[in-house]
């Protein structure tokens, strides 16, 4: 079973983002791998100690997302792919999806493709589903766990009413949520790897595809509104007092 | 002159960040509050390979650099020493002993399950009577045929309980001229005949580590367990103490950092006359000093590391980064704890941990004064290092990752 993990290099989430003149900055803090698709690699290589096969970490960015592949392959991915081109710079879902699904392709024999449920910087959260459509393959989207029963494959997912058990012939892309399970460290034997790696670089043309047109763009972006806060410490003669005092004030200022 | 770490060195650090703040910040507090080893932290240590983090893939361990040691110990301690002191004890001063004056049986016997962490190991030099004045000590070692029979009692011994190992350093000839010429080294194991041990509870610091005492009642070792000749047990143990206190001062920058990092967060969250902490100039002065403390540590630590890859000797630059770490960090700590007010005298928040746990350092592997005394030896030139008949091996990054 060979399967793809499709990630993405983000700011690190304890960075401060802020937009300065209309675009998104995150001071030096460090880009990392989207942490939801920590738990998409995590899935897989699960799945690879229980099934075997091939397990190749797929990337669409800049060529810094290096850093981001070689944690996939710290962690025990056997492959690395970086697709890198200019004219996917601030590159909208779809064209995305259109990306990733031709270097699957490329790649050639894939049974599963395995992505995070969003990404921590975009949240969009449809890449996974548009990337099925491309590639004409079930999406079996927010799951929490897997089993194979081939060439069936079968998910739990987690939905606000419940559980739903759903199942989806092969191939097919999988999302996957927290659920699922811990994501591994990177072991050191992974590290010595992945440092030594060479990470292959595929663009536009290897792939055979125009530069896409981009249909979504952010014309617009703000900071959130900034929140005044102020503190004020009620006293009062007894606990009652304070009660009333601390009544009346959360009344008057309309917070109930 | 680079002073970049290459994108392996990175990893690792960032590696046994995740774990330490992941696996053991959620939990320090409870540990140390019932001074008690979480026992899950060195089977975890094991799987992770952090125990074998530095010594050749052949021997059983992760083939990594000296460096890279230095980073794990940061990252550990910076989130509790416990965690740092388990690198000291088994890391750098046993294994990287072993690594040094072991006989290939030797490494082969002990060593290999140490790096895998099959085998905890700890260090046997402190004595009840004898800390600083190591040729004081009263443990001795009897040559019987083929075989030692050790007595003596060991104190303030980090992994006493838990350790299945221990480097234990005995007079073996009571006659020398220097006393120091009469010690010898012995690798014991800790399930031999003749020995108990127990655990010390009431301590100031690493509540949530193990320190405790080892005795040693007729205990027999054969031959094979002497580390080095008959007489190198003090230059072994010095050559020991060059490790150990390297991850003690890698240690306390991690400290430093942790205490800085608190600091500047609650200085921008508590508000006093009518603004944040942090913009008061004695609150910055305080914080200033952290960022100097964690640089020039940092920097001394690294160097240190540096030379052992490029198998350099650095007795010197070890005592000084220990020394200074050490110092800087005790004093970061009581400035975090002034910083944080009252908040900071109590354990709801972690300075005053670090604070407890920051003063250990400061005695062990060479009080401060001791260091300064080092320091101030080679710089009237009264102390030079000779060459040991067996240095620690260079960094090869190739042949550590031969298997």
């Amino acid at each position: 079973m060979n399967i793809v993990v499709c990630i993405k290099q983000v700011p690190d989430s304890a960075a401060k983002v802020m937009v300065e003149n209309g675009q998104v900055t995150w001071g030096d803090a460090p880009l990392v791998m989207n942490p939801w698709d920590e738990y998409a690699v995590e899935a897989a290589l699960l799945l690879q100690e229980e099934q075997g096969g091939d397990v190749t970490v797929l990337s669409v960015g800049g060529g810094d997302v290096d850093e981001a592949l070689k944690i996939g392959l710290a962690m025990g991915c056997n492959n690395a792919i970086l697709v890198t081109d200019p004219a996917l710079e601030r590159a909208d879902s779809q064209a995305t999806a259109r990306v990733l699904a031709a270097a699957i392709q490329k790649i050639g024999d894939v049974q599963l493709v395995f992505c995070g449920k969003q990404a921590i910087d975009g949240d969009m959260g449809v890449t996974a589903a548009q990337t099925a459509r491309v590639l004409g393959w079930p999406i079996l989207s927010l799951a929490s766990s897997i089993k194979m029963e081939e060439p069936l494959i079968r998910v739990e997912r987690t939905v606000e009413e419940g559980r739903q058990v759903v199942e989806g012939n092969l191939p097919a892309v999988v999302s996957v949520v927290k659920d699922i399970a811990e994501p591994r460290y990177p072991s050191f034997m992974g590290i010595r790897k992945a440092s030594r790696a060479t990470i292959p670089v595929w663009t536009l043309e290897d792939l055979g595809l125009e530069a896409p047109t981009f249909h979504v763009s952010w014309p617009e972006l703000n900071n959130p509104p900034v929140q005044e806060v102020t503190n004020e410490i009620i006293t009062g003669d007894s606990p009652d007092d304070v009660a009333n005092a601390l009544a009346d004030k959360i009344l008057g200022e309309k917070v109930l | 002159m680079d002073f970049n770490l290459t994108e392996e060195q990175m990893m690792v650090q960032n590696m046994v960040r995740d774990f330490a703040e992941k696996e053991i910040t959620p939990i320090i507090k409870e540990y140390d509050r019932k001074q008690e080893m979480a026992p899950f932290v060195l089977p975890r240590m094991a799987e992770l390979g952090i125990l074998g983090i530095c010594l050749p893939v052949k021997y059983g361990g992760q083939g990594m650099d000296y460096i890279s040691l230095g980073l794990a110990c940061e990252e550990l301690e910076a989130v509790d020493s416990t965690l740092r002191v388990v690198m000291s004890v088994h890391m750098g001063l046993n294994s990287m002993g072993l690594i040094q004056w072991g006989t290939e049986d030797q490494k082969q016997r002990f060593l290999v399950p140490q790096a895998r962490g099959d085998k905890i190991a700890c260090f046997g030099l402190t004595e009840p009577g004898a800390g600083s004045d190591v040729a004081a000590m009263d443990s001795t070692a009897r040559r019987e045929g083929e075989s030692y029979v050790i007595n003596g009692e060991k104190m303030w011994i980090s992994l006493a309980t838990k350790a299945h190992n221990v480097l234990w350093i005995a007079r073996t000839d009571p006659e020398t001229n220097d006393p120091h010429d009469g010690l010898s080294a012995f690798l014991v194991e800790l399930d031999r005949e003749g020995i108990s041990r127990g655990d010390i509870h009431g301590k100031l610091g690493v509540r949530a580590g193990s320190t405790g005492w080892i005795a040693c009642q007729d205990v027999r070792v054969p031959l094979e367990n002497r580390i080095g000749e008959e007489g190198e047990g003090f230059k072994i143990a010095m050559s020991c103490l060059d490790n150990g206190r390297y991850t003690v001062a890698a240690g306390a920058t991690g400290l430093i950092r942790a205490c800085l990092d608190e600091s500047v967060s609650y200085a921008q969250e508590r508000n006093a006359f009518g603004r944040e902490i942090g913009k008061f100039q004695l609150v910055q002065q305080k914080i200033a000093h952290m960022v100097q403390s964690y640089d020039a540590a940092r920097l001394m630590y690294l160097q240190a590391g540096w030379m052992k890859n490029q198998g350099i000797r650095n007795s010197r630059q070890t005592s000084l980064a220990k020394w200074f770490a050490t110092d800087a960090s005790f004093e970061a700590a009581s400035q975090a704890v002034q910083i944080h007010g009252a908040y900071g005298y109590s354990d709801e928040y972690n300075v005053e941990r670090y604070l407890r746990n920051s003063k250990g350092a400061v005695i062990y592997e060479g009080t401060s004064e001791i260091h300064q005394l080092i320091q101030a030896g080679y710089a009237l030139g009264y102390r030079q290092d000779a060459p040991l008949r067996k240095e620690l091996p260079t960094y090869d990054e190739q042949a550590w990752r031969e298997n």
